[in-house]
């Protein structure tokens, strides 16, 4: 009886945790050791975002470079560039290009791919698999032979090329990432939420208007930032088919070999800062809301 | 693609498209037409320009750039033949940048996937937040960064990894280098997608049944992420093969892929046969590759 009792005894108190465990003196090596091994991916994400981001660490760092003939070697550290980004000949006409031909662009891609992502994911209708086909080609064609191949149709028919062909060929090829985009979040609407307007009276026009399309727009909004950055960095489709006209892209590249203004850099840096600032705050947003 | 919906899915698999009432049959075609329409003026008639074009011939004694309709098979003899160097080094080195990507990409996506937590997000940003700044900056960046003087070049030959007088830039090296570096969130964003499909108990199950980490990895992790693989693989190799501004600006003329050729031959010797046809070879090579993914995948997964 009393042995029972002291075994539970010892064991409450070893259950309990009363009892100090004995100290193992642990030597540093092993123990460094052990912490690599198990932060190893850790370590490796740091040297792979470092890897990623050391470009853009660059392109920020040289645009505060006073400018020269080109923008190679550094010279000293100035504001001027950053207050006067327009100062290099044909940098602001090209940068107000490629936002004209952007916004434009964009906005009849994420009209037309919104239609088709909707026609996908919720209608029956005949030639499926070649309306997916149609949709994916453009995305795993190579940019080269969509460039070349719109310059034969342009040249054949002896369109001008300018603005406007720039602009369809952008359309072309940002549809299809609109609609994978925007069906993609139709596919993860909860159905039962339009079955709920249904119940409540809803027609089919008005639980279209008041309970999908504010549940796809986030999709949409995406679709569209998607189409816009796609469009505004392209530089291979745009050579090919924009004849004189400069975009910002193209104005970097035909300036590579001579020396690229520093103001590019500024544009580059710029573009890059805003872009994070934008959905960082979504992001933020989305937290928020998902919280509450 | 089912790789970018597998990001943003939480349900199983979408519902099926519900039946149609009667009198409805034309909304989907009427949704479908604009855009439809668009691509098949602007996508699907261009590549039958790029044929027609192919088989031109140039006007007899008409100026440089003058071609008329013909039917000459034998341009495309021609053209292959002479640049086939080109073709075999643009896939080699996008076979390399690949590989390359790949290796670099899986372990972070597996970062991303596995060890990430609520950080998951941010970190997807950030994998493609250097395309936010232009793409071409970025590789004359490297253009700079991996220039003879610079610090990095100095670095790596105060540590003897290659001799003085070798240059990184203009280079085949830098060539692919650049490549790689451009296409890494293709290769990483549907290699996550994959990855964090997978379920984690299959992971647990692997190390009760008394995997090290490496095996685990080798038998469980590797092959449920095979999808995610090959689709990267897709995105990547496909774009990198016709890539051509890396190996302008970070290669010689040494280095040329078809991508170049088809430039200069549009551009600077106006030679619109040649480059339509090598421009189309590319294109049916890409169109075998994406039959044997179709194949295998259906073309349900590809939008």
């Amino acid at each position: 009886m009393s042995g029972t009792t002291s075994t539970a005894t010892a064991e409450g108190a070893a259950l309990a945790g009363t009892r100090p465990a004995p100290r193992v003196s642990h030597p540093a090596g092993p123990r460094v050791r052990r912490w690599l091994g198990a932060n190893a991916l850790r370590i490796y994400g740091v040297i792979a975002f470092a890897y990623l981001f050391t470009p853009i660490a660059y392109v920020t760092i040289f645009s505060f470079n006073i400018p020269g003939r080109n923008n190679l070697t550094w010279r000293g550290f100035t504001l001027e560039n950053w207050k006067d980004p327009c100062g290099a000949p044909e940098i602001c006409t090209a940068v107000g290009n490629s936002l004209k031909i952007g916004f434009t662009a964009t906005l009849i891609a994420t009209v037309l791919g919104t239609m088709i992502a909707f026609a996908l994911s919720r209608h029956r209708f005949h030639g499926r698999s070649t309306t997916n086909l149609v949709i994916f080609l453009p995305m795993a064609t190579p940019e080269v032979v969509l460039a070349a191949s719109l310059l034969t149709l342009f040249l054949n028919l002896k369109v001008p090329l300018g603005t406007g062909t720039i602009i369809l060929a952008h359309v072309m090829f940002c549809i299809s990432f609109v609609v994978v985009t925007v069906k993609a979040r139709i596919a993860s609407l909860d159905p039962r939420l339009e079955q709920a307007a249904a119940d409540l009276y809803a027609d089919e026009f008005q639980a279209f208007r008041r309970v999908t399309l504010p549940l796809v727009a986030p999709g949409i909004a995406g679709a569209a930032l998607l189409a816009f950055s796609l469009s505004f960095d392209d530089y291979i489709i745009t050579s090919f088919n924009s004849g004189g006209v400069n975009t910002f892209p193209k104005l970097i590249y035909v300036s590579a070999q001579r020396g690229i203004p520093a103001q590019a850099y500024v544009f580059g840096a710029a573009m890059f800062f805003i872009a994070m600032v934008i959905v960082l705050l979504a992001e933020l947003v989305r937290r928020r809301s998902a919280v509450r | 693609m089912a790789i970018v919906s597998a990001t943003h899915t939480g349900a199983p698999a979408p519902a099926p498209p519900p039946p149609t009432r009667r009198g409805r049959r034309w909304t989907p075609y009427l949704l479908l037409l604009p855009g439809m329409a668009w691509l098949a003026v602007f996508f699907v008639v261009p590549l039958v320009t790029l044929f027609s074009t192919s088989l031109q011939v140039p006007v007899p004694g008409g100026e440089i750039g003058q071609f008329q309709p013909a039917f000459r098979l034998a341009n495309y003899a021609d053209a292959i033949s002479e640049y086939a160097p080109q073709f075999i080094r643009s896939f080699l080195y996008a076979g390399i940048a690949t590989v390359v990507a790949l290796l670099i990409s899986y372990p972070l996506a597996y970062l991303i996937a596995f060890k990430a937590g609520r950080a998951r997000n941010l970190l997807l940003v950030l994998v493609v937040a250097p395309f936010f700044c232009s793409f071409i900056l970025r590789t004359v960046a490297w253009r700079a960064i991996l220039a003879d003087e610079g610090w990095v070049t100095h670095t790596i030959k105060a540590l003897h990894l290659i001799p003085q007088q070798q240059s990184l830039t203009a280079s085949a090296f830098a060539v692919v280098a650049g490549i790689t570096y451009n296409f890494l969130p293709f290769m990483t964003l549907p290699l996550y997608a994959s990855l964090e499909r997978i379920d984690p108990r299959l992971i647990e199950a692997g190390a009760d049944l008394y995997g090290s980490p490496f095996t685990v990895l080798r038998k469980v992790t590797f092959p449920l992420s095979m999808p995610g693989v090959v689709a990267g693989t897709l995105l990547t190799f496909i774009p990198a093969a016709g890539d051509y501004v890396n190996a302008s600006l970070l290669g010689t003329t040494r280095t040329q892929m078809i991508g170049n050729v088809i430039e200069s031959r549009f551009f600077r010797i106006v030679d619109y046969p040649t480059s339509a046809v090598l421009s189309f070879v590319l294109m049916a090579i890409i169109l075998v590759l994406v039959s044997f993914y179709i194949r295998r995948a259906g073309t349900e997964e590809l939008v």
